[in-house]
């Protein structure tokens, strides 16, 4: 029996569980022994112009070895996109946080001390704190750019004839809140010059080759004098994908000073100087007729992409899915892209299309609501059907394979949908104060969109072990398990003499890495790709050496071995045996694998609530997840992957939001300020299984890594409202706090009197009503 | 200060200036990188390590005030024949780590909060680790490795 | 983050401490768990140049029971607190209420004396505190002197106790047998309380509904003219001044004390 399918623990565990990871705070290499410490100086004023620096006193202090500024840098530019971001800021700083000094000391103790004797003058300007008044324009963040709009794309111009014939038209502005990703590791790197003039850069990063062509970049070095290693890397989320401009200005500090390096932010750094995700602000407008079908639809896009712009690709992802798993027969869509003076916006797991979902699902749910149907009964009237696949979505995407109204009829049956809604109405009639909600997401995402493609090598010994390189770069996902069990399937070799390696870019030159829940089938094609290659030479010597046709030769894969077909059993050979006589010492494969196209993972996700109408506190009881992705390699970490998701995903409907105040100033900049989810505000989790293949890579797979943060954000977030539909309450904006929620029960309830002035709340939740509303 | 801490029944003596973390004392002075710091208020868990027996946030511990105690951290849990311990076992078995950062502390939480209730429900499970942050498995089956180290049967 | 430089000093007696403390004056804080001072130094929003760690002092750390009062060491640890069956037994909403702080890690850290002078009005157990009448013991260079828990909380982060002063000792009358109830509300269940209220005998103690923990007193005074709990509850919020921030108002602060206070009090009242 294959050992793909089957459930396997993962090789990269026992190290992590005896000794801990090696992380770059943890690196004990010798090129690093005697590293100095660095710390960054950041703004801590949201827009200002820098009036002076003086840095003597902390020139002075103990164990500094240098305080570099923009005025030492001298760097080549910053790679250009619509505004200019500076390595270290000189003239302005444009959010909180922003690194504007760099400080180095023989101790870590001494970081701190020194780092508060950098004097700054800060002469303060305007905040833009918010996309209403990065729109408005009053202040401009770059005035050379005339605007603080960076990025336009979609529909020049909306047509509401779209909408002509609709029974309901329903419309309705929903704030994608801005999160923080915080992986558990913060950011951090360590860089050392060589006699012969190469960097060696560790660097906590989802993808060390990306890193390494932007260290080269910036540094004006050539590509072949950078050498990246991601070291174990604790967590990344989207918001580690390449390098920071950190690791740049560290790289230069390394050089100027002669010595090794090191860097580590503290959290509170991390919060507002890491790269936040989501911050859109959509608008959409549904239309269709009273028996449930949707005629038209409407997504506008308003991405807060803070100070600088470091992934405009973003709102685009969001328009390309915005249609979700629906056959909308008239679409039009539209983004723009504006810059405040906040933490620069990034990706976070899903990047653009948890955005798309959550737009397209409120609105399924309030148009439901509108025409009085259940919002089950309304996605199946609309869904896409298994035989319109391949199907080109309106927006341009291909989807290749799905399922959907499969998906949902599973959530809805191992959630018992009909019993839980009897409950909801027992409930309400006996007027419990506790309300019950279910919340129901059908998501489809583009997974492997790059369109890039991976490399991969496999050796084989002469001792019969097997080492492979992926150019994935795994940082908790427990791939590496995944492609040795991909290779011990399909070479016969097993697992325990199977090492994967990754993430060094003198053993991977050439690599994409990991985004974009890209990386088994992607990688994983890769490593299959060169495995089959490995067989084909293999063939040619076992013929050689069996004397026989290599037509006449086949791999039990049972056994591992090679053996004449219908021959005696005697004559078998070993991989070992087969290495041995390769030419070069060892059986080598090295490929590239770039024939594979963006898949389409999708699913269903029911969530279940309880909010407590006194108070307003949300219980998160139950979250039944349908995620298919393809065909499972390792059920542990498909599922492992699925959790995760659904942690983060529930985590932003619930409580998650970094936030600034008027003048830019960040209220979440701590892990006791920010509301990361902890074990006791979730629910076990109840996966369902479903497996439909694609035919766009050599395994049939689709990406996982964050298709259930995708479902799960809006299924927990109607879950909410839906709790609340009986009181009144048509629309609440993530996170669907105790004050917000309180506070749109007390609004709904003052509605209902018909009282004239709404009541004065000191953050007035975006409770809408009635039809065609916006906030 | 002259600080002197048996770390994994092993004395580790050391002039550290006073300010020192019991953290930092066990990454710098003893070598043992395995426990990690993830905050910087309290809130992670990531630094969590047994102080006499006790789960406690070596952030928040100056190392003059473990002077004289006893510290186990991650990598004294197991055997000298490289044994896993229960909970190590657990916590591999039921995949209750991804990228192993929160890990550490997060296991020696759960030797303590096992320690204190041999035989939790999931929720106590829960509500135990609320001191230890993990942003990769939510959760579920880091609930799951600490009843399978407790022995009791994993039926989700 | 690492603190500021400062010296630290181990006592290994209270009067060793006060001498301590006599000598360094005003540049000196007293450690004890150091839960609620060390992070203020992490982030160096608090730099003193002496620590006194009074932490090895075992001498003050006991639950006993001394006639018709509950004695508690003011190096109580919330984990031996909560599980002190002296305690369970005669102060069992301070045994609550201490298993609730925090988690379990600083539990194993934090003490009752070192989060009553830290007096911070968003803590759970100076409110627990005031709720059972407490009288807390303090010992200084001029001896020793006994402050009610209502004079205790002068402000926040204000108390009266002088820099050359330690505490030592919480006294509470016993409460065996009453009624009493604790209601914490959260974001998170690590989180501090938005709003907390305590009970005990038909006092209510409320947790960050001003600056220093408060008593309902328009509620206790309701309940003792034999008002409904539903009506008593409603007082709540009377005279308190709670902090209005965007992720829980005044308004909305007001609104959970009522809440929860009537909660509270039918919680006290099944128990009695």
């Amino acid at each position: 029996m294959s050992i793909v399918g089957t459930r396997v623990v993962r090789q990269e565990d026992r190290n992590l569980i005896t000794a801990g990871g090696t992380y770059v705070d943890d690196l004990r290499a010798e090129a690093l022994s005697g590293a100095a410490h660095a710390v960054f100086v950041r703004s801590p004023i949201a827009h200002a112009r820098i009036g002076g620096i003086d840095v003597s006193a902390a020139k002075e202090a103990p164990g500094v070895l240098g305080v570099f500024t923009a005025a030492d840098l001298g760097l080549p530019p910053h790679p250009a996109g619509p505004v200019p971001e500076p390595w270290l800021a000189g003239e302005v700083v444009r959010y909180v946080g922003e690194p504007v000094a760099l400080v180095v000391t023989e101790e870590r103790y001494q970081l701190a001390d020194a780092a508060e004797l950098v004097d700054i003058d800060y002469e303060p300007l305007e905040a833009v704190a918010t996309v209403d008044a990065a729109l408005a324009g009053e202040t401009l963040l770059f005035p050379e750019h005339g605007s603080n709009i960076v990025q336009v794309k979609g529909a020049a111009e909306f047509d509401d004839a779209i909408f002509d014939g609709c029974e309901v038209v329903v419309t309705q502005t929903i704030l994608n809140q801005r999160v923080a990703p915080a992986p558990l590791e913060v950011r951090g790197a360590a860089c050392v010059w060589g006699e012969d003039g190469r960097l060696t850069a560790w660097l906590s990063t989802q993808n060390a080759q990306m890193a390494r062509g932007q260290l080269a970049a910036s540094l004006g070095v050539g590509e072949e004098s950078v050498r990246v290693i991601a070291p174990d890397v604790g967590g990344g989320f989207g918001a580690k994908i390449g390098a920071d401009p950190e690791a740049t200005v560290l790289g230069w500090a390394a050089k100027q000073l002669g010595r090794a390096v090191r860097w580590v932010e503290s959290r509170s750094e991390n919060l507002t100087a890491m790269t936040h995700g989501r911050a859109q602000q959509n608008t959409v407008t549904i239309g269709g007729k009273r028996d449930g079908t949707v005629l038209a639809y409407r997504l506008d896009v308003i991405q807060d992409s803070g100070a600088y712009p470091r992934m405009l690709l973003l709102p685009t992802l969001t328009e390309l899915m915005a249609v979700g798993v629906y056959r909308f027969p008239r679409v039009e869509t539209r983004s723009r892209a504006v810059v405040t003076t906040t933490t620069p916006i990034g990706a976070y797991r899903g990047a653009g299309r948890p955005e798309a979902t959550a737009a397209v699902e409120r609105a399924m749910d309030r148009f439901a609501a509108e025409i009085g149907m259940d919002p089950a009964e309304v996605r199946r009237v609309n869904f896409i059907r298994p035989e319109e696949f391949p199907y080109q979505s309106p927006t341009g995407a291909s989807y290749d394979t799905g399922e959907y109204a499969a998906a949902l009829d599973k959530a809805l049956d191992a959630a018992g949908y009909a019993e839980l809604r009897a409950e909801q109405q027992r409930r309400r009639a006996a007027g419990d104060p506790v309300e019950l909600g279910l919340g129901i997401a059908a998501y489809v995402e583009i997974t492997g969109g790059d369109g890039a493609g991976e490399s991969g090598r496999v050796d084989i010994h002469p001792d019969g072990s097997v080492v492979a390189w992926t150019g994935s770069s795994p940082h908790g996902q427990g791939l590496g398990t995944s492609l040795a069990m991909l290779l011990s399937d399909r070479l016969g070799v097993p697992l325990d003499q199977i090492t994967v390696r990754h993430g060094d870019t003198d053993e991977v030159p050439k690599a994409v890495g990991t985004f974009g829940s890209r990386s088994l089938q992607l990688g994983g094609s890769a490593i299959r790709q060169a495995a089959d290659e490995v067989i084909a030479r293999a063939r040619e010597l076992a013929a050689d050496l069996l004397e026989a046709a290599p037509d006449d030769l086949e791999l039990d894969v049972e056994r591992g071995v090679w053996q004449v077909r219908g021959a005696p059993a005697s004559s078998v050979l070993s991989w070992a045996q087969v290495a041995g006589r390769a030419a070069e010492g060892k059986l080598s494969a090295d490929v590239w694998f770039g024939a594979g196209k963006p898949t389409f993972p999708f699913g269903a996700h029911l969530a279940v609530v309880e909010v407590d109408t006194e108070t307003g506190k949300v219980e998160l009881r139950r979250i039944v997840a349908v995620d298919d992705a393809g065909p499972i390699v390792n059920p542990l970490t498909f599922r492992g992957q699925r959790h995760g998701g659904l942690g983060q995903g529930a985590a932003q409907a619930l409580m998650e939001v970094v936030t600034y105040d008027d003048d830019g100033n960040p209220t979440t900049a701590t892990l006791a300020d920010y509301s990361f989810v902890t074990a006791a505000e979730l629910p076990d989790f109840e996966l369902v299984d479903m497996v439909t293949p694609t035919d766009r890579n050599l395994l049939g797979v689709k990406g996982i890594g964050e298709a259930a943060t995708i479902g799960s954000t809006p299924a927990v977030h109607n879950a909410v409202i839906d709790a609340l539909a009986a009181r009144g309450v048509q629309h609440l904006d993530m996170p669907t706090t105790p004050i917000r929620v309180w506070a749109a029960l007390e609004e709904a309830a003052f509605r209902g009197v018909r009282v004239a002035e709404p009541p004065a709340r000191g953050e007035a939740p975006n409770v809408t009503a009635g039809k065609g509303s916006a906030r | 200060m002259k600080v002197s801490i048996e770390v994994n029944g092993r004395p580790v003596t050391e002039e550290v200036p006073d300010r020192t973390l019991l953290v930092h004392f066990l990454r710098d002075t003893a070598g043992l990188t395995a426990t990690n710091i993830g905050c910087d208020t309290t809130s992670c868990g990531a630094c969590t390590v047994l102080l006499d027996g006790e789960s406690v946030k070596s952030c928040t511990v100056l190392a003059a005030q473990a002077d004289g105690h006893a510290v186990t951290t991650v990598e004294g849990l197991s055997g000298a024949d490289g044994a896993l311990h229960p909970v190590q076992r657990a916590f591999r078995e039921q995949h209750g780590l991804q990228c192993g950062f929160c890990t550490p502390g997060m296991i020696m939480a759960s030797v303590s909060l096992l320690a204190d209730n041999p035989e939790p429900t999931r929720d106590e499970v829960r509500a135990g680790l609320e001191g230890n942050l993990c942003r990769c498995t939510g959760y579920h089956n880091i609930v799951s490795a600490v009843i399978d180290a407790s022995g009791q049967e994993v039926d989700r | 983050m690492i603190p500021a430089s400062f010296e630290y000093l181990r006592a290994s007696t209270v009067d060793d401490a006060l001498a301590l403390l006599a000598s360094h004056g005003e540049e000196a804080k007293v450690l004890a768990g150091g839960h609620s001072l060390l992070p203020l130094m992490k982030l160096r929003l608090a730099a003193p140049e002496y620590l006194v760690d009074i932490g090895p002092l075992d001498e003050l750390r006991y639950v006993r029971l001394e006639g018709a009062d509950v004695v508690i060491g003011a190096l109580s640890r919330y984990s031996d607190l909560t599980r002190d069956p002296v305690l369970l037994e005669h102060a069992p909403l301070l045994a609550h209420v201490s298993g609730e702080v925090g988690d379990r890690q600083v539990r194993h850290r934090g003490t009752i004396g070192g989060s009553l002078v830290h007096a911070d009005a968003a803590a759970d157990l100076p409110a627990a505190v005031l709720a059972s009448d407490a009288v807390l013991v303090a010992r200084g260079p001029a001896g020793e002197r006994r402050i009610p828990a209502a004079e205790f909380f002068l402000g926040p982060f204000t108390t009266p106790l002088e820099p050359s002063e330690l505490l030592t000792e919480i006294r509470l009358p016993a409460q065996t047998g009453q009624g009493w109830g604790f209601e914490k509300f959260t974001r998170r269940a690590i989180d501090w309380a938005m709003v907390g209220v305590t009970v005990t005998g038909g006092r209510v103690g409320l947790v960050n509904m001003g600056g220093v923990p408060l008593r309902a007193t328009a509620t206790e005074q309701a309940l003792a003219a034999g008002a409904s709990i539903e009506d008593a509850a409603a007082l709540a919020a009377e005279g308190t001044n709670p902090p209005d921030e965007p992720h829980a108002t005044a308004e909305y602060r007001r609104h959970l004390a009522r809440v929860l206070t009537r909660r509270a009090l039918t919680q006290a009242a099944s128990r009695t």
